[in-house]
């Protein structure tokens, strides 16, 4: 069988090697980028459900907003934590 | 937006809706099944494959290859209702929103886990117990990490031996519930045919690491990361130093899209059924967690007798009668086994969160008669997660039953709302 190929995504400007339909979520957590964003009193958050009902791991990917525990990792994307997003305003 | 008709539309692919959708198609319906993850299988059997070896990949293969049915992954239900017996779901996915009809609609949307308030859980790090199992599955390499296990229920055991297998040290089990509470639904395990041996396959996996029973969780500490867990058993505490840790009260079952679609929930706030497993809503049938926790061989035989009932395939339920009774008197124990003891569970602190979203903290919300009046307060439950996360805290802390499911149920990208008009039910 053929091996299946890696996908490389852009994780906060950083470029990663990961196994392909892994979720996004996996990605950032196995490269180290834990919380995801801070809280309204300025707290560092990371997920908590895995599941999608607790929106704790939303990050911006290609654009959008998602779920990152429900995405699966695709070449090419484009992944950006809240916390990062959030330096530039 | 794009509109279509199915005999029947199954909302959920974990072990039930799989086994409700293969029903149903043997009975000659054209049947959809969607779920809201990636892939099929649900949470026990997440990232299983068709035709692999035993129950999840027969079924995944069967429902794959059944002319009759379609599968449609990512796809969540945001809005649902009922009009004059014909049933409308609204469906986001990533090509935008989809209108779907149909006559019948099983409602197999499983449960979702009761996380608890204790100083530090806000913490990144900590996780619930089948969350941290979930991402495994996904990909998260828990290797040499060492993970902490707590709160209640028998998830615990079956998390605590899946981190194992994937090479993550498991440092303890701490249970909530009583040495007797646990035996007696050992027993009520073995007696279950297929299970005394599943019983004896995590024993083996969990060689070696500490069970303990009677177990409160006290609080997590660490510098915006987790770092420690202290544990109270009997006067002692015990404080761990883990990177992870995997924290969960027992499972909700979810009932938003029944709830939009009307159906009458039971005294526990599961989906209220009868025999046949139909709901209050004609049309309407429901199978699995979203009805009863009980684990996969319930949702499994829940989500036949939905498929039966539904494609009227009523000879083929002969048996189920005496399986399902069977069945509930295992769930019986089941929640008898590990009723939440107050004294056994985490205190949380006037300034701790209790509403990850909106910040809001226990000493804000302790004097209020109900949901409402704190939500309007306060705004708890009226951030991103919508109250999936607190309600059920509250549930447990402040005795307030969760209420107001309205559609959207999910937060939609305004470029789909925009796409066109949608009929959302009315509050
Ligand atoms: C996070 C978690 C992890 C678990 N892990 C394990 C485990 O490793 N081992 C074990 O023995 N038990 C596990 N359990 C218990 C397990 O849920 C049950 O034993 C079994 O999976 C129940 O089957 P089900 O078909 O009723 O529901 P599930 O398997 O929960 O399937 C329900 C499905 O419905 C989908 N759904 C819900 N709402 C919507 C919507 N609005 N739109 C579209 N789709 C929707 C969900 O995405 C899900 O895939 C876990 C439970 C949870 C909550
Ligand atoms: S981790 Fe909870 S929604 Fe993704």
């Amino acid at each position: 069988m053929p091996e299946p190929t890696l996908a490389v995504l852009t994780l906060d400007g950083r470029r990663v090697t990961v196994a392909p339909g892994i979720t996004v979520l996996a990605a950032l957590q196995n490269a180290g980028l834990s919380p995801l964003r801070h809280s309204l009193s300025g707290e560092p958050r990371g997920a908590l459900c895995g599941m999608g009902s607790c929106y704790e791991c939303r990050a911006v990917v290609d654009g959008l907003l998602v779920r990152t525990c429900l995405t699966p990792a695709r070449d090419g994307q484009n992944v950006r934590r809240l916390l990062e997003v959030a330096r530039e305003f | 937006m794009n509109s279509e008709a199915w005999d029947a539309v199954v909302v959920g692919a974990g072990p039930a809706g799989l086994m409700a959708a293969r029903t149903a198609a043997e009975g000659g319906l054209r049947a959809l099944l969607l779920d809201a993850q990636p892939g099929s299988g649900g949470q026990i059997w997440r990232g299983a494959v068709a035709g692999q070896k035993g129950t999840a990949g027969d079924l995944l293969r069967d429902v794959a290859s059944h002319p009759g049915i379609t599968v449609m992954s990512g796809a969540e239900v945001m809005a649902a209702e009922t009009r004059e017996r014909a049933h409308t779901l609204t469906v986001t996915t990533a090509a935008g929103l989809r209108q779907i009809h149909a006559e019948r609609v099983i409602l197999t949307t499983g449960a979702t886990e009761r996380f608890l308030p204790f100083d530090g859980w806000i913490l990144p790090g900590v996780f619930g117990a089948g969350g941290l199992q979930a991402m495994s599955k996904g990909g998260l390499d828990v290797r040499g990490k060492r993970v902490v296990v707590a709160g209640s229920g028998p998830l615990l055991l079956a998390v605590a031996a899946g981190l194992r297998q994937k090479g993550a040290r498991v440092l303890a089990v701490a249970e909530q519930a009583g040495l007797p509470g646990v035996a007696a639904f050992g027993m009520a395990a073995a007696r279950l045919p297929g299970k005394s041996r599943e019983a004896w396959a995590l024993a083996a996996r969990l060689l070696g690491v500490p069970y303990w029973a009677d177990c409160a969780v006290v609080r997590a500490s660490g510098q915006n990361q987790l770092q420690s867990v202290t544990l109270r058993r009997g006067r002692r505490e015990i404080t761990l130093d883990c990177d992870y840790l995997a924290v969960g009260f027992g499972l909700v079952p979810e009932t938003r899209v029944a709830a939009l679609l009307g159906c009458a929930l039971d005294g526990t706030g599961a989906v209220q059924v009868n025999v046949w497993q139909a709901t209050s809503i004609q049309g309407v049938y429901a199978a699995g967690e979203v009805c009863s926790i009980g684990g996969v061989d319930g949702a499994l035989l829940e989500g036949f007798v939905a498929g039966c009932a539904a494609s009227g395939q009523i000879e083929r339920l002969r048996d189920a009668p005496r399986r399902a009774e069977i069945q509930r008197r295992f769930q019986a124990t089941l929640e008898r086994s590990f009723a939440l003891r107050p004294k056994r569970l985490p205190t949380p602190l006037p300034t701790t969160i209790v509403c990850r979203c909106e910040d809001v903290r226990h000493g804000e919300l302790r004097g209020f008669a109900g949901w409402t009046a704190a939500k309007l307060q306060t705004r708890c439950g009226m951030g991103a997660c919508q109250g999936r996360v607190c309600g059920p805290a509250c549930e447990t802390l402040y005795g307030w039953r969760f209420e107001g499911v309205r559609a959207p149920l999910v937060p939609l990208p305004l470029a789909q709302l925009l796409d066109e008009p949608i009929t959302l039910s009315p509050p």
